[in-house]
């Protein structure tokens, strides 16, 4: 039992280092390093710089452009990118639809969606949930009534994350009532979010930034050959997407990056004359993450080593959501502590490139401390909330 | 044993409630946060006329001679209601500061007007380098031509953009953190030397980054005694602690209340989720949590009088149950309104916000366990 690497492994973490060292361009790590939130044209810009190395589709099959790495290269590139802290591509396209097209879309599809997902020429959003379908999705509402060679869809998405910035959405419908279980009256197609009748309302979240959307689909008409696969296996194809994510739902590379970010901050910075790493409540607080984070790399590791050898997950990769969660917010709630006085200032005006620095308010990025704390909230709730995976969990691991 | 509250003060209560019900409107918050304006002078008037603005203070001060049940019975509705009007920063801390040691005409010259809700002032208890130690003074006070020159900088001074007096506790002798050797004076906000960088806080609430160059005050502008401040300025803190700690239960049981009604409205998977025994239990720790709160607070609000130590101790196992509790039952707030929990536009959230804000007022959850553990060696 061991869990060094091959020496072909060591070659591509090197490789993978490098080119995070090369070609991660210092404009955005700047933005990413001093929370600076990203423009579309920066996010799009990396996700290219991603493509051109052909790392763009670490998950797809090397028919469609995929990487054809093995889990322990995806774990390495995962360290490698946490490590640069570099943004992840934005998941709805290469992460959720495009996995969903070339599974159970037509070649027609696969021809005209898949390369430019891959590309990043085009920006996807999900169009799943309902203001009265949250957890329980398959109750979603918004109708696909066919008519002729269109869909007309009505109804409501909401929680669309960057819906603001999408040409295309993905959305989860009603194609038929008159069904025994309402997962079977659901289809999965495809908008162009400039088609008429789709109106997008900013939501505001908590910490006052505009991250999600309420989107609204009013006679709004699709050619039929936007419907991927059959009408009313939708849900199908949905439960799909889910089982793509296993290598980095538990973000433990980035909550370790964290981590030793934390521990630099409280390490340097003095806090009432000492600082706060030397405090034992707060020693002890970082200790138990560290604990619980090194539990969660291996719950990941022994998933990542069933696959490698061509089992399927065990029952210990469903906890690994709930626990990634609710370590990072931990991890939040540390950095928090650390801040002190500091996370109470509300000056999001300053996390703008070149913001003069007589006019800043704390040092660093202390006061964007508390807009991740509350924004991240969040984690626990969405993807499937921690209660609904621990349903799953107790229904489909302990039999209960 | 008693542990009811008198008529008078059930009135007082009450009067605040209706207020906050009837008249000061989420809405119309909302609107004061998202402008440029820090608090409405409109009820900051209103607080004056109704006395609220009086009650901490002696009769001979012109006040309404309350004390510790009156600030919490108030604080309480003021955190249901969100209220953003610096309470605070005026009558606990500053008032608090004037109250105690200030003499006749400086009451006359400040006191009167707080209390009248004609003048707005700030006390500024922290440094950058502080954490919450009050006594980590690095602004100085140096005597010269027998005026004073204070140089240094303040940091979260609450209400410091509004104010128009600020009080700063200055460095007349000793090292940075002696609790001997610190001074207050009262400054006017418009005197040369002082700048001020003026902010929004996370929970709504406004405060200044405040720097202090070659300020030149008279003697006048002492409050109290010469390098004899720190008791002044560590009983106006432990004040607002338990202030801040009152309005907290109030934002406790508001959001517990809040999370009961939406889950019992929230239907999915064809039943309210209230009906979930998962959370139903949930819903029942806070609930605990809160009357655990509630309970603390009254034991410091009776043990007030005593004073020292063992006011302080109260005070301090109050903050952090406040600390802890708090936080699960904020976040579980959060949590168990899903989405919304995380929305602007929805209240819970900004109540998880002041109720975040209030664990880092005075001293964290931490900072009051290591507090009380080393008043209880003392006793």
């Amino acid at each position: 039992m061991h869990i060094s690497f091959t020496s072909k492994e060591i070659a591509f973490q090197k490789d993978v280092r490098q080119f995070f060292t090369e070609k991660y361009p210092e404009a955005i790590k700047h933005k990413q390093n001093n929370a600076i939130t990203l423009s579309r044209d920066d996010i799009v810009t990396w996700q290219k710089i991603l493509f051109k190395q052909g790392w763009a589709g670490i998950n797809w099959p090397k028919e469609h452009g995929g990487t054809g790495w093995t889990p322990v290269h995806k774990y390495i590139f995962a360290i490698e990118m946490a490590n640069a802290n570099a943004p992840a591509m934005v998941p709805f396209g290469v992460q959720m639809v495009g996995p969903v097209i070339y599974t159970f879309g037509n070649e027609e599809q696969k021809k005209r969606f898949l390369p430019d997902i891959l590309a990043s020429n085009v920006w996807w959003c999900q169009g799943y949930s309902e203001p009265g379908s949250g957890s329980d999705l398959a109750s979603l509402r918004m109708t696909a009534d066919r008519k002729g060679d269109h869909y007309i869809l009505n109804g409501t998405k909401t929680w669309t994350t960057l819906g603001q910035m999408a040409d295309w959405i993905f959305c989860l419908v009603r194609t038929s009532t008159d069904v025994a279980r309402k997962q079977e009256g659901i289809s999965f197609v495809l908008a162009d979010m400039k088609t008429p009748g789709i109106t997008v309302r900013p939501i505001i979240t908590i910490e006052g930034e505009h991250e999600v959307n309420e989107i609204h689909f009013e006679d709004t008409k699709i050619p039929i050959t936007n419907l991927i696969g059959e009408e009313g296996k939708g849900w199908t194809y949905g439960k799909v997407l889910l089982r793509h994510e296993r290598t980095s739902i538990a973000g433990v590379a980035r909550s370790q990056y964290r981590l030793r970010r934390l521990r630099d901050k409280t390490g340097s910075s003095i806090v009432n004359g000492e600082p706060l790493s030397k405090n034992p409540n707060f020693s002890r607080k970082m200790a138990k993450l560290e604990i619980e984070l090194k539990a969660l790399e291996y719950t990941e590791l022994r998933t990542l080593a069933a696959v490698a050898v061509g089992k399927a997950p065990g029952p210990e990769s469903s906890l690994l959501k709930i626990r990634g969660t609710e370590i990072q917010q931990h991890i939040d709630e540390l950095f928090m502590e650390a801040s002190g006085y500091f996370a109470l200032p509300y000056v999001p005006d300053q996390y703008v490139l070149d913001f003069p620095d007589d006019q800043r308010i704390g040092s660093g990025s202390e006061t964007a401390t508390s807009l991740r704390y509350f924004n991240n909230r969040k984690a626990s709730i969405y993807g499937g909330s921690n209660e609904i995976q621990k349903n799953i969990i107790a229904k489909h691991v302990l039999g209960l | 044993m008693d542990l009811s509250i008198s008529v008078e003060q059930k009135i007082l209560s009450e009067s605040v409630a209706r207020f906050i019900s009837n008249d000061y409107l989420f809405e119309n918050r909302m609107k004061i946060a998202e402008s440029t304006e820090y608090f409405s002078k409109e009820c900051w008037k209103t607080y004056a006329e109704l006395g609220w603005t009086a009650v901490p203070f002696s009769e001979d001060d012109g006040g309404l001679g309350g004390g510790p049940v009156e600030i919490m019975l108030m604080m309480k509705e003021f955190g249901r209601g969100l209220v953003i009007e610096p309470f605070l920063a005026n009558i606990i801390l500053a008032g608090g500061i004037l109250k105690r040691c200030a003499s006749k005409e400086q009451k006359e010259k400040w006191l009167t007007k707080i209390i009248g809700g004609n003048l707005q002032a700030a006390l500024a208890f922290n440094e950058k380098q502080s954490g919450f130690n009050i006594a980590n003074i690095s602004t100085t006070a140096k005597k010269e031509n027998g005026n004073f020159v204070l140089n240094g900088e303040k940091s979260l001074v609450l209400n410091g953009g509004s104010a128009e007096l600020i009080i700063i506790p200055a460095r007349t002798s000793g090292k940075q953190d002696d609790i001997e050797g610190i001074t207050l004076f009262a400054v006017p906000a418009e005197v040369k030397g002082i700048k001020k960088k003026n902010y929004k806080t996370v929970d709504a609430h406004s405060a200044s980054e405040i720097t202090l160059s070659n300020v030149n005050v008279t003697k006048d502008a002492i409050i109290g005694r010469i390098d004899n401040a720190y008791k002044t300025l560590q009983d106006t803190i432990d004040d607002a602690t338990l202030a801040v700690s009152a309005e907290a239960i109030g934002i406790m049981k508001s959001l517990h209340e809040k999370t009961v009604e939406y889950t019992k409205s929230r239907v999915q998977f064809g039943v309210p989720i209230s009906s979930f025994q998962a959370l139903q239990h949930r819903m029942v720790d806070t609930l605990m949590e809160c009357e655990q709160s509630e309970s603390l607070l009254l034991w410091s609000v009776m043990v007030y009088p005593e004073g020292d130590a063992n006011m302080q101790k109260a005070i301090s196992a109050l903050k952090y149950q406040i600390g802890t509790a708090g936080k699960h039952v904020g976040q579980e707030a959060v949590q168990m309104h899903g989405g919304m929990g995380v929305s602007w536009e929805l209240d819970v959230s900004h109540l998880f916000k002041r109720l975040t804000a209030i664990d880092i007022l005075f001293g964290n959850a931490d900072f009051h366990l290591d507090r009380f553990v080393s008043l209880s060696k003392k006793s």
